[in-house]
């Protein structure tokens, strides 16, 4: 059976369209939160695949190697979305000393098949700057697939 | 039945695509204990070793369980149960 099963219809593109601000939003967080872990998302209309408002989630663990979104407000934002008909589009987070590819740990907790995860690494750089690195992929039954960003103006 | 479960995107595979199931029972465990008779093998990506998993999420009207008993957090008529995996990685 695939990864996605009967009765769900995920948006499944090999590019990713998103906005030139949302990119530079997520990079700022990346540089600011250096060298603890970043995270948030971009969310959507349900079945859209536009990612059109992004929040910045707090990374409960505070860490340079791990992130998971604070629970509260996880479940504030899971409510949000359910009176907005919104869905996460982009699952966003850095990393701080590795490049931008899901890590062994992403993957296996990887738990939003519709979403494109973005990843920002700030390894080449610290909070004033350098260059950092930004990649999108899906997971889906712990399956990467890297795609395109196609950046908006 | 009486407890609604909304089923995040990730396990709808165990519900035939459906949003949400419902369930009878007094407590979380016993819930879910009776879902997983009509959609087997979902109680098992909630629950490992008799405990909630490391990274589920399941709230009970708004609550989270870990705070009001776990699996032992009390359930009846009307409630509603959403389960969340939690968003996380490396």
């Amino acid at each position: 059976m695939d990864g996605v099963g009967r009765g769900i219809t995920p948006s499944v593109t090999a590019v990713l369209k998103i906005a030139r601000e949302h990119v530079d939003a997520m990079i700022a967080h990346a540089r600011e939160d250096h060298p603890d872990e970043a995270c948030g998302v971009i969310v959507g209309p349900e079945g859209s695949d536009v990612p059109t408002r992004l929040i910045r989630m707090t990374n409960a663990e505070r860490s340079p190697t791990f992130f998971r979104f604070e629970p509260q407000e996880q479940f504030a934002l899971y409510k949000e979305m359910s009176t907005t008909g919104e869905e996460i589009v982009v699952v966003y987070h850095s990393h701080t000393a590795t490049e931008a590819y899901p890590s062994r740990t992403d993957i296996s907790l990887a738990s939003e098949p519709q979403a494109h995860y973005l990843i920002v690494s700030t390894a080449e750089s610290d909070v004033s700057g350098g260059s950092v690195s930004v990649r999108s992929f899906r997971i889906v039954d712990s399956a990467v697939t890297e795609e395109e960003i196609d950046v908006t103006e | 039945m009486s407890v609604e479960v909304r089923i995040p995107t990730i396990l709808r595979t165990f519900t035939g695509g459906e949003k949400a199931v419902r369930g009878d029972g007094a407590t979380l465990q016993e819930v879910l204990d009776d879902i997983d008779g009509r959609n087997p093998g979902l109680k098992d990506r909630i629950v490992e070793s008799e405990a909630l998993r490391r990274f589920v999420n399941v709230y009970v009207n708004d609550e989270d369980v870990r705070f009001t008993g776990g699996l032992n957090a009390p359930t009846s008529d009307g409630d509603v149960v959403v389960v969340l995996p939690a968003v996380a990685g490396g």
